[in-house]
């Protein structure tokens, strides 16, 4: 597949870029993923508008990563928007950032109610903090966890949980 | 600004009395659950006001597991996902290892991995569906599923020597060649496998226990399921007719004659249905990619440097052995492009995905999964509201939750 990005998504780009001046920071495309790079402050919007005006009904997938040591990149945190039209097929990726020491963005849920669990994960994986999320609470770990385990500076092995995990004993329970 | 369990469990506190209301605990443990689900139902009665689901009990951090381990290394742990449909995922995580590097398979890789990737679909319909059935005491049911996963977990040895996590794919090829014993044996498979979804459907389909327990119950409709992210057999089942089988081919899948399988009604039934249809399809698939398997090698071009060399020419060449000793040490491997992809297959339960990102090692820099089960299971609650506590075992059951997926 060729890295050209389609006539299509250029066009709706810059319907985008008119919408929101200054939102809409670059298109790539790679292998057949075209990728909207929007700015966090406009995220939201442009999330929003996808879903009401170009179609993209259903949000297959909402994640993040943590670039900490990723070569030639300055914002800590980004998060992927994996769109979908359902009536033509077509797909989008939406990515944003966020930085510490707080990382926050606007929450999608009340666009997309599947977002609730996937926004949910990343809070838990990173600590990126959703803005007017309903529910938003650890998913996988226990509340009292500390730590986000799936940012780069935390070890594999961990920081010692299961080593120093409460025992109790007969006499105690 | 976080909330805590004990936040939601806790009565809202908007001044009225609801002492007739009551709590269960559902779960972690439980028959119903398989693995180990936690549901926290708020009840009046019998009737499920509100149910909080609380996951993470197998949590074991496949996802930081993947950025430690190379692109070969994962597909053991990749396996461990989905358990009940093993080679789907591999086949998933490939894909997407595959178009990150941009290698193009072979014809028998893709004919092999298509006929696993359907075995694999019957494989997890056949359990979904007769546990389903065992759940809500048609033990019969269960049973004649059962027998047929067994000789499906029987080719999974036969072909990769692991019954159970075969780890059989490799990045642009396969772990080893299947051969002509196998396919008699795969060849036996597809023939007496009808006889016995017949048997399940004559002892389900017109069943009225079955029926009244599932129709008409936890319905989805088009819309929620479009708003909440669903896909494969449940969003099938609810009139969204979405396969990425036919909607965007890989592997070998345009060359295959079958059908998508859809329902309106969107309830427990029309799940049910769909996948005992859906495995009729998969049987056609199977029948036409045995008798139109094409020959040659299964690992995509050795040049490329990108696939693993035979034993033969490791022990016998200079080349083999350097080969493979740069796909081995960890500070040479691949050399992907510094980019991400996300890449898709149409696994037994939804649109399984990858989104990799790569730092340019051979190790993915985050490798994402897009878990079915994660997605499915957070439309329990919108399920269950207003059904009675009998009715969570046939919800769970016919939304096929994989605890190991669900948690990673």
């Amino acid at each position: 597949m060729s890295n050209e990005i389609p006539p299509v998504i250029q066009a709706l780009g810059e319907a985008v870029s008119a919408e929101f001046p200054g939102g809409l920071l670059a298109i790539t495309t790679f292998r057949g993923n075209h990728r909207f790079h929007v700015c966090p402050k406009h995220a939201y919007g442009v999330l929003k508008y996808l879903r009401a005006r170009a179609g993209f009904g259903m949000l297959i997938d909402l994640s993040a990563a943590d670039y900490l040591q990723y070569p030639d990149l300055e914002d800590r945190y980004g998060i992927w928007y994996c769109l979908l039209d359902v009536d033509n097929g077509r797909r989008l990726i939406v990515k944003t950032t966020a930085n510490d020491p707080d990382p926050k963005v606007e929450s999608v849920v009340d666009l997309w109610e599947g977002a609730n669990w996937m926004e949910r994960e990343v809070y838990d994986m990173y600590g990126i903090e959703f803005l007017h999320h309903p529910d938003l609470r650890r998913i996988l770990l226990p509340d009292e966890f500390v730590g986000y385990p799936l940012r780069r500076d935390y070890p594999m092995r961990g920081k010692g949980e299961r080593h120093n995990f409460p025992v109790l004993t007969r006499a105690e329970g | 600004m976080a909330l805590k369990l004990s936040d939601v469990i806790a009565p809202p506190a908007d001044g009225r009395e609801k002492d007739y209301q009551w709590t269960l605990n559902f779960g972690p443990q439980h028959p119903a659950t398989h693995t180990t689900l936690r549901i926290i139902l708020n009840l009046d009665g019998e009737v499920i006001i509100h149910s909080i689901p609380d996951i993470g009990y197998l949590h074991s951090g496949f996802e930081k597991l993947g950025e430690h381990l190379d692109f070969n290394q994962y597909v053991t742990i990749v396996d461990r996902m989905n358990y009940i449909s093993p080679v789907a995922n591999e086949i998933a995580w490939h894909h997407a290892v595959e178009s990150l590097l941009g290698i193009d398979l072979t014809p028998r890789c893709k004919y092999i991995r298509v006929i696993f990737a359907e075995l694999m679909r019957l494989h997890d319909h056949l359990l979904c569906v007769g546990a389903a059935a065992l759940d809500m005491g048609a033990f019969t049911a269960f049973l004649y599923a059962f027998n047929q996963r067994e000789k499906i977990n029987e080719l999974n040895e036969w072909a990769s020597g692991q019954r159970f996590h075969p780890s059989y794919t490799r990045v642009g090829g396969l772990q080893r060649d299947i051969d002509d014993n196998w396919i008699a044996k795969l060849r036996a498979f597809i023939k007496q496998l009808p006889s016995a979804i017949v048997d399940v459907t004559r002892l389900l389909n017109r069943n009225r226990i079955f029926l009244d327990r599932t129709r008409g119950v936890g319905v989805l409709t088009r819309e929620e399921a479009i708003n909440r992210s669903v896909t494969g057999p449940v969003a099938r089942a609810s009139g969204l007719v979405r396969d990425l089988r036919k909607d965007e081919p890989y592997l070998a899948y345009k060359d295959f004659d079958f059908k998508v399988v859809a329902a309106k009604e969107g309830d427990c039934l029309a799940r049910y249905l769909v996948r005992m249809e859906e495995m009729q399809e998969s049987l056609k698939i199977l029948s036409q990619a045995v008798e139109n398997l094409p020959s040659g090698p299964v690992n995509a071009a050795v040049d490329d440097r990108m696939v693993l060399p035979n034993q033969l020419s490791v022990y016998r060449s200079i080349e083999g052995l350097i080969h493979h000793f740069e796909l081995f040490m960890n500070n040479r491997k691949w050399s992907p492009p510094v980019e991400e992809v996300y890449a898709a297959t149409e696994s037994p339960n939804g649109e399984l995905g990858f989104y990799i990102v790569s730092d340019g090692t051979g190790t993915a820099y985050r490798a994402r999964t897009r878990p079915p089960s994660f997605i499915h299971f957070a439309l329990f609650n919108h399920l269950v509201q207003g059904h009675t506590i009998s009715e969570v075992a046939p919800i769970l059951g016919s939304l096929n939750i994989i605890a190991a997926e669900l948690d990673r």
